[in-house]
Order: structure tokens, then sequence, then C-alpha cells
């Protein structure tokens, strides 16, 4: 081996020679699983902040403060993965259009750049009242952040809702843009039997609101037993049924596609289902059992109408659990059609190496980063009490 | 990467410097005219601007007159590999058994199979048979099967007429030149690889020490200067052929008008400019 490429890929069969050197590793699993959590937190805000659904007051603001934190990390894998990192911006300052790679920057910087704005409208009262009565560096950072604004009276209040408002009404289509284009950045390429398909964007947007959801379930019932506060149980149960809705839509979406693609036998489909048999067969368990044992959870969740402690034990299994097989599931794309040779007369395996810069240490240390800049922002930023307070207000 | 490589490029990143004075001409020149000054200065650099596509980047060398294609006679190559090691002499390939800009594939029908065998010089079997990675041969594994048809295949960058490589790389850093040759600026690429992914032939390998993709370049720096790419010039039973498709003379042009070819895995749309005599059903 030369350089820093990690142990050439073993395969069966006939692969072209230059396939044993995988090109994406598992930074590019984790890049479209943290895009996703981000897509999904920010749709669960949207449902208080764009369509009034009072039982998510308790998580929107939350969320929001998730999905940026979250979408903060999103460019490092990217970053990490690159040949030549110092020459990222090469694709933002000459982008070249027909990519749809070359998108990313602008998509991102501007997603960015709303939920930012939308946090900022959203906290500007919590701001105002840190920046009147906290003292030193602190009280000097909230003071910046009101932006020379210290007006909270019922007007300006009602002004700051009409952003927020229009700013989620905008951020709805955003988080379906961004993630609908990582799915189209894997359903576009045709070379790729596993990926080129017309229902990647669609599979890639659902699986992302329901791995969302479940990260927000998780943070929210840890945040609570930190914070020694009862879980909010109307909410519990909306966000139950809304990944109920969500996860059952992916499943038959995902289950078609699948049908299809057996029944249709193209060429190549043996190697197929010797992909599934074969190198991603353990990933393959845990997205199709994780996402049915949840969806039997969530089911028996709502039918019953279980509430109190059983509702919260069993909504932190299920968000867990659609985490796991989220990422189950982009680990099936990502790698699984990469496994898959162009040949469509082999298969590799992908055997991720655990130190390195695209080592699973590497993914661990990205994955955590995220879960530290909340916590940091949830204590200057607090999504709780105000929140409380101001119950009923809108 | 070869010094004659290196030439290519700095005349390209010449170029590119030049472009960008033009650029900066044609602005100053507009500045220059607002304030009612520098009309010298406008006169003297519109005039170079008015070229619409860029001057040739070799000397003696006009892309705009040539159509580079190339053949492949299946039916000629003995899986000698010389073209494989000359490749990898000619254009500083990665020396081991994962990176190449062309490979040979061989396809081995035995009596009552209906599939192929099918192996490359990379193959472990192979690798182990010449005793380095940096040296090939094909192995003598079917000495004693009872073979009924073998066939070698010699693979190559396509340089497609629409090059998926080239659709999908973020900065433009891999392009097609006026003469039909897919080609990347090694200066520009940011190493993500999605042109390698994109590729339905496998033909782009990654240069883990430079952090760029890599491939094969029919030898640009060898057929600008009139000379054949290395692996046309060493294949002993002239199983490669290249040449201009503007110029009816060229081997190429004798062999897409002498024979019935066809292209790899045309229905990808990449409409390929290798073209192949003597391939089964069973080569993708």
């Amino acid at each position: 081996m030369i350089g820093t490429m990690a142990e050439a890929a073993p395969y069966v069969g006939y692969v072209y020679p230059n396939e044993t050197d995988i090109p994406w590793s598992v930074l590019i699993v984790i890049y479209p699983y943290i895009t996703g959590l981000v897509a999904g937190a920010f749709i669960v805000s949207s449902l208080y902040h764009v369509f009034g659904m009072a039982q998510y007051k308790p998580v929107a603001r939350f969320a929001l403060l998730t999905a940026v934190s979250f979408m903060f990390f999103v460019p490092t894998p990217l970053l990490l993965h690159l040949g030549n990192p110092q020459r990222a911006f090469n694709a933002v300052l000459t982008p070249h259009w027909t990519s749809a790679m070359a998108a990313f920057s602008y998509v991102a910087g501007f997603y960015i750049c709303l939920l930012l704005l939308e946090i900022w409208f959203a906290f500007r009262a919590d701001i105002v009242a840190k920046s009147k009565t906290t003292q030193g560096p602190l009280g000097t950072l909230y003071r910046a952040l009101t932006l020379g604004s210290d007006d909270i009276s019922p007007r300006a209040l009602a002004i700051d809702h009409k952003f927020a408002f229009a700013l989620a009404m905008i951020g709805i289509p955003a988080a379906g843009g961004l993630h609908g284009y990582v799915g189209f950045l894997f359903g576009s390429v045709k070379a790729r039997e596993w990926w080129s398909s017309d229902l990647m964007p669609i599979i890639f947007l659902l699986s992302a609101i329901v791995s969302g959801i479940g990260l927000l379930v998780v943070l929210y019932v840890a945040y609570s037993k930190v914070r020694k506060v009862p879980v909010d149980a109307d909410c519990m149960k909306g966000l139950a049924r809304t990944m109920w809705a969500f996860l059952l839509v992916v499943l038959v979406i995902e289950g078609l596609e699948l049908l299809e693609m057996f029944y249709k036998r193209l060429e190549g489909i043996d190697m197929v289902q010797r992909l599934i048999e074969g190198p991603i067969w353990y990933s393959m368990l845990i997205q199709w059992g994780g996402s049915l044992a949840v969806l039997a959870i969530l089911t028996v969740l709502i039918v019953f109408k279980i509430r109190g402690k059983a509702l919260e034990t069993w909504m932190t299994v299920s968000g867990v659990g659609m985490m796991v097989a989220v990422l189950a599931m982009r680990w099936n794309v990502v790698i699984g059609g990469q496994e898959l040779s162009k040949t469509m007369k082999g298969l590799l395996t992908y055997y991720p190496e655990i130190l390195g810069h695209e080592g699973l240490l590497a993914v661990a240390l990205v994955f955590t980063c995220p879960f530290i800049v909340l916590w940091l922002i949830t204590r200057f930023l607090s999504p709780w009490e105000p929140e409380a307070r101001k119950e009923g207000t809108s | 990467m070869s010094q004659q490589d290196k030439k290519v490029e700095s005349k390209e990143s010449k170029l590119v410097r030049r472009n960008f004075l033009k650029m900066l001409g044609i602005g100053t020149a507009c500045a220059g005219a607002l304030v009612g000054t520098g009309s010298l200065v406008a006169k003297a650099q519109g005039t170079e601007s008015a070229t619409a596509v860029p001057p040739p980047k070799i000397p003696d060398y006009d892309w705009n007159k040539h159509k580079w294609a190339f053949g492949v006679d299946a039916t000629r190559c003995i899986g000698c590999l010389r073209c494989v090691e000359a490749c990898k002499a000619e254009n500083g390939v990665t020396q081991d058994a994962h990176h190449f800009r062309t490979w040979v594939e061989r396809y081995v029908y035995l009596e009552g199979e209906e599939r192929a065998h099918v192996d490359s010089q990379s193959d472990a079997q192979n690798i182990a048979a010449s005793g380095s990675e940096k040296e090939f041969r094909f192995d003598n594994r079917y000495k004693d099967a009872k073979v009924e048809k073998a066939f070698f295949v010699p693979k190559l960058c396509n340089h497609c007429t629409h090059p998926a490589c080239v659709q999908v790389c973020p900065t433009g850093a891999t392009y097609q030149t006026k003469d039909g040759v897919v080609l990347i600026d090694h200066s520009y690429c940011i190493g993500c690889q999605y042109c390698v992914q994109a590729c339905p032939y496998g033909v782009r390998e990654f240069n883990h020490v430079m952090g760029v993709t890599d491939k094969c370049t029919w030898c640009y720096h060898r057929i600008t200067k009139g000379l054949q790419p290395a692996c046309v010039e060493v294949c002993p039973v002239e199983a490669r052929v290249f040449g201009d498709r503007n110029d009816p003379q060229s081997p190429i042009s004798a062999f897409l008008r002498n024979n019935r070819v066809s292209v790899l895995k045309p229905e990808t749309g990449n409409a390929p400019n290798v073209f192949y005599v003597g391939i089964d059903k069973e080569v993708s």
C-alpha cells in the first residue's frame, strides 16, 4: 500500500481494479446522517412555529438549538474526507454548477444563516432580559447579541413572532431542500446501481425526519432528567404520532422500491441480492429490524394510549432505535453502494479503519461535537424556562 | 507525475493566469474608459480579449483541429500487459495492484459453463504469480481446464463525449478539452472523489500522496506532440489503435471504417470514445 490508503477492500467475483480503493469512507456515512438529524429537528420546531401545534411547544425552541448545533458540524466530515481540504473553497469560489456538490456550501450556508436568524427572533426577548441582568464578559456578549434593540413591548414581540414564523416557513422547504439535495447527490449517480434511484431524495428526506425526531425525543428526555422536571406527556404523544407517520411512509416507500427492484429483475439483480445477503446483511437487519420494531412500539403506544413513565421509557427506546436504524440505513446506502461493484460481477467489503483521519475514532469525535455545542448553547440560551412562563401566549 | 505531465500542467496554469490577466485587462479597460484615461490600454487589451476560445496550450498545437479517439481490437490482445506497465512508468501511476489508468481483463468460458470467469492483472493469484505489485502477468490457472473460449479485453478511460465525471466535479478541476480528452487539473482538484463514484467504468483512481484523483489522459503530453499514447506504442500486436478522427487516413479512422464496433455501457448515455471490436456480451 502506498501513502495513506487504508487496506484495500477484499472482494469476491470480478471488480474493476481501482474499485478496491473504496472512495467514500465511513465519514461520508456520518455526513448525510448528521444532515438528516438537522432536518428532522427543524421539522419538529416548525410543527409548532408554522403549524401552531401547541403540543410541540415544549421542544420547539430546543429543536431549533439542536438543529443549529448539528448543522455546524455538517461540513466537518466532508472536510476531513477531502484529499486537499485546504482547497475546499474552490467549490465555493468557482462552483461548477452541473455538479450537485457545488451547491453544498450555498445550501448549507443559507440554511445556517436561516437557522441563526430564526433562533435570534425566537430568543430575542430572552437575550434582552439576560443583557440587563448579566454582568461581565457574558453580559457584554448578550448585549452585543441584542443588536442594539432592547424593545420587548408586546408590539415588538409580535413583530418578532411574525419574522420567526416567516423564517420557519422558508425553513421547511429549505430543510427539505437540504436533505433532498443529499439524496440527489447519491440518487443521481447513474454509475452506481444501488444509488441510482429517483426515490433516493424522498427516502433520504423522510428517514431524516424520523431520525431527527428520534434524536429530539432522546435529548428532551435526557434534559428533563437532568433538569429534574417532568416530561410533557402531550408533547411525547405528539412526537410519537409524528414519528409513527413518517416512519410508516418511509418504510412503505423503501419496501416498494426493493419490491420493484426484485420484481423487475433487471440485469445484475443477482449481485444486488448477494449484496443484501452478504456485506450489508447485518446493517440491513439493523435498519429493517430496528425500524419495524420501533413501528410496532409506536403503534402500541398510540393505540393503547400509553401515558406516564411507560410512554417516556418506550419513546426513548424508539428514539434511540430510530437513530440507530437510520444510521444503519445511511451505511447501507453509502457503503453498500460502493460494495456493489460497477462490474455487477463482484462484491467488495469495506472495513473502516479505527484511527486515522477517516477512521471510526474521527467519526465518533465528529459526532460528539454537536452534543457538546448543544450543551454549551443551552447553557447560554435556555430554551426551557421562559417558554414555561409564556405558556399560552402564542 | 512525469516531467511531461508537469510541463503540460504548468502550461495550463500559465493559461489560467493569462485568462485571469485578460479579465483583469478588460476590467482595467472598462475602468479606464470610464475615467477617460488609459485608452491605449483599453485598445491593447480589448484586441486580445476578442478571442472567444482559449488559445492552444501547447506550441504548434491547435486543439480545435483534432478529434482524438481510441480503438481496441480485443481479438488481437494477448494479455502480455506491456501496456499496463508502460502506462504506469510513463505517467507515474501509484505502483500497486489497486491503482491503474489502464488494465486488461481476461474472460474465460469453461466447457459446460454459461458465465465467464473474469479476472484482471490485479487479481491476487495473478499478483502472486508475478511476485510483485509493480510487474504484472496473468497466471496459468486454466492450464488443466477445458477452456471453450477465452479472450482479453484492455480497458482504459473512454474519454466520453458526455462524461459523467466532468458533470459531477464541484470545482471544474476535471474538464473536457476541445480535442475530446478528459483531463484533471491536479492543482485545482479538492479530492472529493465524486468523479470516482460517477464513472461507470471504474477508470478513475485516487492518488493518496497528492490527495487528488487521477486518470488516463490518452498521454495528452505525447499526443499533442504527434506521438502515440504509451500503451499504444508498446502494444506488440496492435490491439490498441489511436488517432485523429478528423484525419481520414489516421489508424482510428480506418479502424472505425473497417470494423463493426461497439462501446461499453452505452445505456449510461456517456457516449464513450473508446471503440471495441471482438468483445462479448459478458464484457461491461
